[in-house]
């Protein structure tokens, strides 16, 4: 169990602005923190791990009080037991993908750890090579691998997988989603894509200018109300093209490109950009056999 | 035949400074490098005197600053028994505040380039500072080390204004391989003038070129 309450003012480009936040997470559940850029998503995560100090507030994880201002107690970064992963990975570029998990050990380190994480992600073939030379998907695989060396209660993660392709960001979630299983972790993942939520959050949180504006459940927050009978996918509208009696939508889904022709009234409402979800009902769908 | 002494003397000083300033250089250019303190436009233009001020304006002061008829070298000299005017000390010391910048500027900004987040990512692994600069930061930085290290050799080598102001012309003492060429030409000793030249074209062209090389290689190595 985390239960926080934190406040800073951050300076930005467009002025400065207050980030007030407060919440807790259950041990064991993965949450997602969804915002626009300059939300202060980043900034939350660093607070969390004491890579930036709160003006106010307390951390209390576990029992144990990383932050609390009125009584002047601020563990280092150094101290807080938690994995990090980076927007940008930090992997350290004179060390191989081996050597970078292996810096990660502590004394207490089970032996035998960094030879699981390494097959668990699929790192064996990578093991002796730069991080420099390797693709987005692999260097995020050794990120997550080094930050659970130290079989941290708590994972952050900085919007790993923004940077990746579909196909591999899917790979990624799984084995994302595996390793908060198998190693029981409290997961905060940053992130800005509503199916990555839908997908993979047990709660979902989002920050809008420093204040937490929604938070809960992902489906009943981003979802309509849902049967068990009615199919969802995420998308988000390319083009909407004006017509007489109909106009067409393209829409985006699934890596590809759709259209669908609706009545003006009802397609006035959408703009280039919005995110969307495309709703069927069951009933209506094709089922075909993959001989 | 050729008197070897005002080469060796050269190399003696460029590779003394360069260590001295190795061991200067690397804080501070790393202060520079993640300061954000008022006073650091204040040393970094006083860095860069010596790129700008002609050597002799530095010799010159030196020169008043450590002359014995002065309050501190008459210091110096009583209490820690240094005589830094015409002494090879005082012509080591005129280097290295004249090679400053070509240690600092680019250990500093290779610390500059490196993403901020790699020192953060070692704070989370729960490791101190120190073992993040030395494990982590230090060796990120080798190709700028090593362009640091060659230029401000290189740099020692060719130096001539301050070694002369400071130093004078002692054989064996200060006179290096640029005042020894000076001397030379001037008494029409052509034959020798041409034997150092050549020596420090030589020998600085070789330097630099293997430098450039290894660096190149370095760099592919860090690729693969």
């Amino acid at each position: 169990m985390m239960e926080c309450s934190l406040k800073k003012t951050l300076s930005s480009a467009k002025g400065t602005m207050s980030l007030e936040v407060e919440f807790s997470i259950e041990e064991g559940s993965l949450l997602c923190i969804y915002g626009k850029s300059g939300a202060g998503k980043t900034s939350l995560l660093r607070l969390l791990a004491g890579l930036m100090r709160a003006e106010e507030g307390f951390i209390r994880v576990n029992g144990q009080t990383w932050l609390d201002h009125r009584q002047g107690v601020c563990w280092p970064p150094q101290e807080r037991p938690l994995g990090f992963v980076f927007q940008d990975y930090a992997l350290f570029p004179n060390m191989s993908v081996r050597e970078n998990l292996e810096f990660a050990k502590t004394k207490k380190t089970e032996a035998g750890l960094v030879d699981e994480l390494i097959e668990l992600m699929e790192l064996g073939d990578l093991q002796h090579r730069r991080p420099t030379g390797l693709s987005g998907g692999q260097q995020q695989r050794v990120a997550l691998a080094r930050a659970l060396v130290q079989r941290p209660p708590l994972l952050l993660l900085d919007e790993p997988l923004s940077a990746l392709d579909l196909q591999m960001r899917r790979r990624l979630q799984d084995h994302l989603l595996q390793v908060h299983r198998a190693y029981g972790l409290t997961t905060l993942l940053v992130s800005h894509d509503l199916s990555e939520i839908l997908r993979m959050a047990d709660q979902v949180m989002e920050l809008e200018a420093g204040k937490i504006i929604r938070q809960g459940d992902p489906r009943s927050l981003f979802g309509p109300a849902t049967s068990p009978d009615h199919l969802q996918l995420h998308a988000h509208i390319v083009r909407v093209q004006e017509g007489e009696k109909q106009w067409k939508l393209e829409i985006f889904c699934e890596n590809r490109l759709l259209e669908i022709n609706l009545p003006p009234e009802k397609a006035r409402q959408f703009q280039k950009g919005d995110e969307v979800l495309l709703a069927w009902h069951a009933s209506e769908a094709v089922v075909h056999k993959i001989p | 035949m050729v008197n070897w002494q005002p080469l060796i003397l050269t190399f003696q000083l460029a590779a003394l400074t360069t260590l001295l300033l190795l061991f200067i250089g690397t804080p501070i250019a790393y202060w520079l490098a993640h300061s954000r303190s008022r006073i650091k436009p204040v040393l970094e233009a006083l860095i860069s005197m010596p790129l700008v001020l002609p050597p002799t304006v530095l010799g010159f002061y030196l020169l008043i600053a450590f002359s014995p008829s002065g309050a501190f070298g008459q210091w110096l000299d009583e209490q820690l028994g240094l005589q830094l005017v015409f002494s090879f000390p005082g012509i080591v010391l005129g280097s290295m505040i004249y090679s400053l910048p070509f240690m600092v500027y680019p250990i500093q900004a290779g610390f500059a380039r490196l993403s901020p987040s790699l020192r953060e990512a070692a704070y989370v692994l729960g490791k101190s500072r120190r073992t993040t600069f030395f494990k982590i930061l230090l060796p990120n930085v080798k190709a700028s080390l090593l362009s640091a290290i060659v230029l401000t050799f290189a740099h020692t080598i060719g130096e001539f204004g301050v070694v002369l102001m400071i130093g004078g012309n002692i054989p064996g003492q200060t006179k290096v391989a640029s005042i020894a060429i000076y001397d030379e030409v001037e008494s029409l000793q052509y034959g020798a003038a041409h034997t150092y030249s050549l020596v420090l074209f030589a020998i600085t062209f070789a330097i630099l070129l293997i430098v450039y090389w290894v660096n190149g290689q370095h760099v592919k190595s860090w690729e693969r």
